[in-house]
């Protein structure tokens, strides 16, 4: 978990969770194989065959934006995806990648110096992006952040939680 | 130094003195609202090893996205919802009858202006046009609250908004609110709250905020919300009979960011696919032919905007090539729309008439768009496949445009309509 390696899959500003995940599945897929399948079906067919796992996405600013829909995570960590690095993050979506434990970075330098395709390592721990030679720091998330994604999301932490105080 | 809306009320709802922007609170909201998706997160909840709802007296849950069940898979997805709220005693369950979540929800009085309202839908944001902080959550963090009765927030910077003077006839709160998100963007409130302020603000009606708070989320923001008017704690008073205190930032609360509008300024507008962003005056597109149109959904189906609509299209006939169909935001619009006769004026027109419900909005039944068609919506989002279909493209417009233009399937300034006064 603390070390995701995979190649990149680059897009550009404001991608949306309908295309994403697009919202006519929302109340009909759920499960995790069939999640994969639909995502970033409107925005770029080939994604959902060639993800592999560790696979990083990495886009403009305002990603994930539009619908509270959690499959526009969901669906990601389904598919493989080890961490979104983004200019910026939609509000509930950053939210809800939190929440299913993948790891939303805001990092503007990695994104404008990564290629689509190339290989790229994070390293969560360190608070770094390597690629190509390059690295990038990215800002430390807040302490409660830090133990919901660890946690492997707010299910799983609040799991714990509750069996701790079983 | 004083403070925002924003901080106070994260400060009342953490039970801390005081909070400034960017820190880090946990929140005990008012009300947590879900709508068809609480069946995914009965599913979660259980997952969490928790038996009970700690609070069902906070749980709304409105039944909206696809009503009545368009599948076996919908209908099984209800069934969960309604087994899990009797299973939990949650009284505040509205099943197929009531409406869109974020109508039905200050109809039924669970909207207060100091509240905080936390809803497993974008557009929660809606609430705060009645002086409530009210943001979207994610589904798995509705199931938290259920189990918890609480949540972390970022308590958010405040960019305000205020528009002086008066809106010129025929333009209206939406065409405010898609011409500021063109000009500002999809990310130009990021994360922020927005609190809109002004004379226009001041003398606007409840579904005009409404409006605003529901859009609000279309350029990033947290939270959109106005101090109440008279018209809305009128309003507020006849739904619910709880205590409330209406918040409004200190004369010197930090601002990140003042925007300022003249009201007379502002023109009918579209937003043209596939972003809400990319707006347009009507005038730059008059004349494109679409082959559909919505009326309603939670941005544009109150009596209001039925009303508006049915002023124009009373005695008139719309165009053999569009379709019109007329979403109520909720059963109480639908039932007094019927009794003053605008249901009647709009069918007669050549519309149909449909139950309250989110419709062909989200793409999920009522009205998808087939491949290369056009609608024009008065709903609040174009993205691409946004209505079902990614080879399909959708305007958003206010109600007076796309009543203007269904009588010609092409798109047509509202204006040429309201030549003699009226808002």
């Amino acid at each position: 978990m603390s070390t995701i390696k995979g190649k990149v899959w680059k897009y550009g500003d404001d991608i949306n969770t309908d295309v994403i995940f697009p919202g006519k599945y929302t109340y009909t897929v759920s499960d995790p194989a069939e999640l994969a399948r639909h995502a970033m079906e409107d925005l770029d067919p080939d994604f959902a065959g060639k993800v592999q796992k560790g696979d990083v996405v990495v886009a403009g600013t305002n990603f994930g934006c539009g619908s509270s829909r959690e499959q526009a995570a969901s669906c990601l960590v389904a598919a493989g995806v080890g961490a979104v690095i983004a200019k910026s993050f939609s509000r509930i979506f950053f939210r809800n990648a939190i929440n299913w434990g993948l790891p939303a970075l805001q990092c503007p330098a990695a994104v404008d110096a990564l290629q689509a395709g190339q290989a790229v390592t994070v390293d969560l721990e360190r608070g770094c992006i390597e690629a190509g030679g390059q690295s990038w720091k990215f800002p430390e998330l807040p302490a409660e952040v830090q133990g919901i994604l660890t946690s492997g999301g707010l299910i799983p932490y609040l799991r714990a939680k509750y069996q701790k105080n079983a | 130094m004083g403070k925002t809306f924003a901080e106070k009320i994260m400060a009342a709802k953490s039970g801390r003195r005081a909070v400034s922007a960017s820190d880090i609170v946990t929140v005990k909201p008012d009300f947590v609202m879900s709508h068809d998706n609480s069946a995914a997160i009965s599913k979660t909840f259980r997952g969490i090893g928790v038996d009970r709802v700690v609070c069902p007296e906070k749980v709304v849950i409105i039944l909206d996205h696809c009503v009545p069940a368009a599948s076996d898979k919908y209908a099984n997805n209800h069934k969960v919802v309604r087994e899990f709220v009797a299973e939990m005693g949650i009284e505040n369950f509205f099943d197929i009858n009531a409406g869109i979540c974020h109508q039905v929800l200050p109809e039924q009085g669970f909207a207060c202006p100091g509240e905080l309202i936390l809803g497993s839908d974008s557009h929660t944001t809606t609430y705060g046009a009645f002086g409530a902080f009210a943001a979207g959550i994610g589904r798995s963090e509705a199931a938290a609250i259920w189990a918890t009765g609480e949540l972390w927030l970022r308590v958010p910077e405040t960019h305000r908004i205020e528009i002086g003077g008066r809106l010129p006839a025929g333009v209206t709160a939406k065409d405010v609110i898609l011409s500021i998100i063109g000009q500002l963007g999809a990310d130009g409130v990021l994360y922020k709250a927005v609190e809109f302020t002004g004379s226009a603000i001041d003398e606007m009606s409840l579904a005009g905020r409404m409006v605003l708070a529901n859009m609000t989320v279309e350029m990033g923001g947290k939270i959109g919300y106005m101090t109440p008017n008279e018209e809305t704690l009128t309003f507020v008073r006849s739904r619910s009979s709880r205590d409330f205190d209406v918040v409004t930032s200190d004369p010197d609360a930090e601002y990140e960011r003042v925007i300022r509008y003249a009201a007379a300024d502002f023109v009918p507008t579209l937003s043209c696919p596939h972003t809400v962003d990319n707006t347009a005056p009507v005038t730059d597109k008059a004349g494109t032919p679409f082959h559909q149109a919505v009326l309603g959904t939670c941005t544009n189906g109150r009596l209001e905007d039925l009303g508006l609509a049915a002023r124009i299209l009373k005695g008139r006939r719309i165009s053999r090539r569009v379709r019109l169909l007329v979403f109520p935001a909720s059963q109480e619009v639908y039932r007094d729309a019927m009794r003053q006769g605008i249901l009647a004026d709009l069918a007669e027109a050549g519309a149909v008439i449909m139950n309250s419900g989110c419709g062909p909005c989200l793409g999920a039944h009522e009205g998808v768009l087939a491949d290369g068609e056009v609608c024009l919506s008065t709903a609040n989002r174009n993205f691409k496949g946004r209505m079902g279909n990614p080879n399909s493209e959708v305007y958003l417009a206010s109600p007076a445009t796309v009543a203007a233009s269904v009588l010609t399937g092409l798109i047509t300034d509202p204006r040429e309509f309201f030549q003699g006064g009226g808002r």
